[in-house]
């Protein structure tokens, strides 16, 4: 216990220090504080943009997208792995297809998608879908590829009927994959919901980089930028806390309950 | 003898082999088992035992051959069957008493009463006050115990076993096999019992099925074990009739041992 807060002042420290390197660094000019910024300024702007009431309304877009995207992606993620892993036919049908969408470089998509469902919230919605449904799928599909035979042999001989199976066994054995793929794909939904604003939007905290960046306020893309992270890791930490909970069968995890 | 409660009839098992050719596990394997009945089947590794056991399951169809459940012609899975697996079977996100229960929970019991049930039936197998703990907290005898409830709380009439007790060590070992002679003996189900370890398979038995080497398996031998019962299983591998059975199986089993000795070691 000792040693886990000890690691955090470290932590907390280390972020200090990096700051004030960043502060010394464009303070003394050794930087250009034009291209990288100042970090009082930045913060400040973040202050102002709290304190005034700016922000919220376009951090509240971007985290609607945000978890729009992740919700909608990881339950059709969800879904068709399932379905896909317990269906030999459906998967062989469709596997040139995923595997071409997977690769497809899909933030391409981005002003397809404006063209497609306007320049609200909708288009950022299914970038972010596009990109964490992939995520989902793939780690479902080898969740429930990996499922332990004995298990369904078991459970089968226990008396599990086809969809008590999917119930009892491979939804359960699934969930440990489907948690380490749902880090990546929070990360993933506030990049589709960032990028669609950044390519066209009247709101959201892209839209406010964008501007930003427009003007050259290098500070305030910064800020921006800052925020976001600090969203993005508080949704993680969210992921985090379901994991343990619903995976507190899973050996290591009995330290950390309470 | 009584009712048959368990007949393979001429069973072979083939399995797809790599480069396209067939793998003929088992071929023309008979056996029946009493009701009651304790059997063991013993043989060389990869001889074929976890097979037929998964036929007389319904888990696997063989390519050949029927099997009978209580007189009727088995399809599909035996209902009639519990199975304990050699690996751990048990699911790792349920507690030890939702392990146990799980069968019930599938056939719509309601919770309350199958989490009763349960609770006795993990006190019957020396596990009271241990219901709320997950397999990987328990040792691998108690997670034997938890499976062993887990398939006897559904009262099957038949129980197949393969190795279950073969990854203890050997003081937890002898302990499972009386406790099993002892849930075995308060209502006599038929169980056929496989491996590869004969004195096992003696102590524990009415009669030992002794299988060739693979390919093709099927029974060379049968013994009749006349030992008293109730048993200690290891007090009884001291008595000279032990010795006399043990003896006489092992001159069988020895030469389908050696048989797959060799083609290994070609
Ligand atoms: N699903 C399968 N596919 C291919 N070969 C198999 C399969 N199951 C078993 N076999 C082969 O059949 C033989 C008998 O296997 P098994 O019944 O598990 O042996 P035992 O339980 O006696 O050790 C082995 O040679 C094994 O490789
Ligand atoms: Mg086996």
């Amino acid at each position: 216990m000792t040693g886990f807060r000890w690691i955090s002042l470290f932590q907390v420290l280390l972020l200090l220090a990096l700051f004030a390197i960043w502060h010394i660094l464009t303070r003394t000019e050794i930087l250009p504080p034009f291209f990288f910024g100042e970090p009082l300024v930045v913060l400040e702007v973040i202050w102002e943009w709290f304190s005034g009431g700016r922000i919220y309304k376009h951090l509240a877009v971007t985290l609607i997208e945000t978890i729009l995207a992740f919700v909608i992606g990881t339950v059709a993620g969800l879904v068709v792995g399932l379905w896909l892993a317990l269906s030999k036919t459906a998967s062989q049908l469709l596997d040139p297809y995923i595997k071409a969408f997977n690769s497809m470089p899909r933030v391409i998509l981005a002003p397809i998608f404006a063209v497609w469902f306007g320049l609200g919230i909708w288009s950022k919605v299914l970038l972010g879908v596009t990109l964490v449904f992939f995520i989902v799928f793939f780690s479902v599909y080898h969740g429930v590829r990996e499922v332990n035979p004995v298990l369904v042999a078991n459970a089968r001989m226990l008396g599990a009927s086809k969809r008590q199976l999917l119930r009892y066994v491979y939804v359960p054995s699934a969930t440990a994959w489907v948690f380490s793929s749902l880090h990546a794909a929070v990360g993933m939904a506030f990049v589709g919901a960032v990028i669609g604003e950044y390519l066209g939007s009247a709101k959201g905290v892209g839209y406010l980089i964008l501007q930003a960046e427009g003007v050259f306020d290098i500070n305030t893309v910064f800020a921006g930028v800052l925020v976001l992270t600090v969203c993005a890791l508080v949704l993680d930490r969210i992921v985090t806390i379901a994991e343990r909970h619903l995976l507190r069968w899973r050996p290591g995890q009995m330290g950390s309950q309470s | 003898m009584t009712q048959t409660a368990l007949r393979l009839d001429d069973i072979t098992c083939t399995f797809p082999a790599r480069g396209g050719s067939a793998y003929c596990a088992v071929a023309n394997a008979s056996l029946a088992v009493g009701e009651g009945e304790f059997v063991s089947l013993v043989g060389p590794t990869g001889c074929g035992k976890s097979t037929l056991l998964n036929v007389a399951a319904g888990l696997l169809t063989p390519s050949a051959g029927s099997v009978e459940v209580f007189g009727a012609a088995l399809t599909g899975m035996n209902d009639q069957a519990g199975y304990l697996f050699q690996s751990d079977a048990l699911f790792p996100w349920r507690t030890a008493r939702e392990n146990v229960m799980l069968g019930l929970e599938l056939r719509g019991t309601p919770k309350r009463r199958a989490g009763q049930k349960a609770d006795a039936w993990l006190e019957r197998v020396h596990l009271a006050g241990h219901g709320d703990k997950y397999p990987h907290e328990l040792s691998g005898g108690m997670r034997k115990r938890v499976a062993l409830a887990q398939t006897l709380i559904l009262d099957p009439k038949i129980l197949l076993m393969d190795e279950p007790f073969s990854a203890l060590d050997v003081q937890t070992r002898s302990l499972m096999e009386n406790e099993l002679l002892e849930l075995w003996s308060q209502d006599r189900k038929s169980v056929v019992f496989v491996t590869h370890d004969l004195e096992e398979a003696i102590s524990l038995s009415d009669r030992v099925v002794v299988l060739s080497a693979g390919p093709a398996s099927h029974p060379v031998g049968e013994f009749p074990i006349n030992l008293s019962r109730p048993r200690d299983v290891s007090e009884v591998r001291l008595t000279p009739q032990f010795l006399d059975l043990h003896r006489t199986i092992w001159d069988a089993l020895k030469v389908e041992v050696q048989k797959t000795h060799a083609k290994e070691s070609a």
